[in-house]
């Protein structure tokens, strides 16, 4: 590909984000837990938003569909709170699809074209059956030869598992202690689907156990509950289901401008200073699989626009859709060595809320939940509040956090988006 | 003779004659499974159909439980799981395929590397429209 530096036209700003929670969310719609996500990101903005300023909406979401048997889900979402009739532009990339959103927002922006737009993504996935929902993501893949072969989401990222496993003598213990510590930060986040520590999950079932009078559980520690298989039986070998994030239901946006406005609304605006987008092959035709190409594509071109590199980024809100993913996001993000440095990070707290290099302080996908038209937006909408002191319990306090960037797949590798954010 | 486009359909008929059949490409010869009219390797066009010996080995792989419709449709379950993978065929290529014959009951078993054969299994479409879906396909699989 041609070697040019890219730059965006002139500098973006972020002054307000919000999301709706997230959770089983059977009373709302689509467009219902977006309007949610939007009155959120109103309260966010310290100087006051007037809704009629925003000129565009760019709207994430993955399978309405499928899920909910309803399509033009941006227009949708554009008059459920009042802003029709500006443009918006509902854009698909599975997992990534509100991280493109929010990309092609910022490029709106920068273009000269707008001066404030709002971008975001929802998903409502909790209406189908699990063998239904299977079905909806595995459309995600290639569905003439990956998923027709019998693969499903978990299946894939499973055999990158293995073969994560066969080069590099990882073990699953390694892959549960990301499920360990993702939880360990969800667990203080109030909008996380499952917002318990694994520590909590297993008094839970103890409790329940009393309660109905059945035999009372005990494990040693939490790795010892995660290893048995009554309460975390096997999804795809060798995922268990806390390997696994939750199907969930949620939306979340964010409110950009251009810089030159930016602090008519606040006085710590979160500028974005790098943003870069990947496609990749199927899984069956890369070089590699134990790195996802296009997350290292999409890095280099943020990494390079952002004049920055991985040891100057001081939190990262990545992709963890499946424990292995986190593993091989850390890699191709730089942070970590490809390998068993990045498989044993989490396991040796340096990825822990006050490690050297918080990952998923949000709880991740897989504690906060994945909407997944909405999860790129929702991991931005983290990387506001922390970059502005604002995340309460789960604040990281070891360091100034200037720097933070958010790593999104769609798919398991077809698309990823790498966006490095800055307070000045 | 009409070419036979290079097609998923080109693929899937030769699979009901429970042949495995590449395109290749006559620019720089790079091996494409499922076949591909565009070499992603020197962007050439011009392919041929070549017969590949359905000999490979298994480079990752998973045991699935909870599978698409159409797996479910042939059986498939928690209690019943089967085994997805992907093989590098000694031509070169990889490709995604049900992996029949092994330990589906002892994952951990399972290797990598281990030596496979092609084989060739009916079950219904992937398709999420029932109507599609019960229309019986030919399916690539491989074995031991």
């Amino acid at each position: 590909m041609a070697k040019r530096k890219r730059k965006l036209g002139r500098g973006v700003a972020m002054v307000g984000a919000g999301m709706s929670p997230f959770g089983i969310r059977p009373d709302v719609t689509n467009r219902e837990l977006f309007a949610e996500a939007f009155l959120d990101m109103k309260d966010s903005v310290d100087k006051g938003l007037d809704p009629e300023e925003i000129e565009a909406l760019y709207v994430g979401n993955c399978g309405s569909e499928m899920w909910e048997s309803q399509s033009v889900i941006g227009a949708l979402c554009a008059s459920e709170i009042g802003l029709s009739p500006r443009p918006a532009l509902k854009v698909e990339d599975a997992c990534a699809s509100s991280s493109v959103a929010v990309r092609e927002g910022i490029i709106g922006i920068a273009s000269g074209l707008y001066d404030m737009v709002l971008a975001g993504g929802t998903e409502k996935m909790s209406v189908l059956s699990t063998d239904w929902t299977t079905m909806a993501l595995a459309c995600g893949s290639d569905t003439s030869c990956e998923s027709s072969a019998g693969f499903t989401f978990p299946g894939l990222y499973a055999s990158m598992a293995t073969a994560h496993m066969e080069k590099y003598g990882t073990i699953h213990d390694d892959l549960l202690k990301v499920a360990i510590k993702n939880h360990s930060n969800g667990a203080l986040n109030p909008k996380a689907h499952f917002p318990m520590t694994i520590k909590g999950v297993m008094d839970m079932r103890i409790a329940k156990a009393k309660e109905k009078g059945s035999p009372v559980p005990s494990w040693a520690d939490e790795l010892e509950f995660l290893n048995d298989p009554r309460y975390n039986p096997v999804i795809a070998w060798p995922n268990t289901l806390f390997d696994c994030c939750p199907v969930t239901d949620g939306a979340a946006c964010i409110l950009l401008v251009a810089e030159e406005i930016a602090m008519n609304f606040t006085d710590t605006p979160i500028y974005i200073i790098g943003t870069g987008q990947a496609s990749g092959y199927n899984l069956h035709d890369r070089d590699t699989l134990t790195s996802i190409p296009a997350a290292r594509f999409a890095a280099q071109q943020a990494y390079e626009m952002a004049d920055v590199g991985p040891q100057d980024i001081k939190i990262a809100e990545v992709h963890d859709c499946f424990t292995i993913a986190e593993v091989m996001a850390i890699a191709d993000l730089g942070f970590f060595q490809e390998g068993k440095a990045a498989a044993t990070a989490a396991g040796e707290g340096k990825t822990t809320r006050d490690g050297i290099k918080p990952i998923n302080v949000s709880g991740g996908l897989k504690c906060k939940g994945h909407p997944v038209g909405a999860t790129g937006a929702a991991q931005v909408v983290e990387i506001f509040q922390q970059m502005r002191g604002e995340a309460g319990q789960r604040q990281v306090t070891n360091m100034d956090i200037n720097l933070a960037l958010n790593h999104n797949i769609g798919a398991h590798g077809t698309t990823a988006v790498v966006q490095i954010f800055e307070r000045r | 003779m009409k070419e036979i486009p290079f097609t998923i359909a080109s693929f899937d008929n030769f699979l009901k004659e429970k042949k495995l059949m590449a395109s290749k490409c006559r620019e720089c010869s790079a091996l494409w499974l499922p076949p591909r009219p565009i070499c992603l390797t020197c962007k050439g066009h011009e392919m041929e159909w070549v017969e590949l010996s359905g000999r490979g080995k298994l480079v990752a792989f998973t045991v699935i439980g909870v599978g698409p419709m159409s797996m479910i449709d042939a059986g498939y379950n928690r209690d019943n799981p089967y085994c997805a993978g992907i093989i590098e065929v000694e031509e070169g290529p990889r490709i995604s395929a049900q992996v029949l014959g092994v330990d589906v009951a002892h994952p951990e078993n399972i290797k990598i590397g281990t030596p496979l054969i092609a084989d060739f299994v009916e079950r219904g479409s992937w398709h999420f429209v029932e109507e599609i879906a019960k229309m019986k396909k030919m399916y690539l699989a491989f074995k031991p």
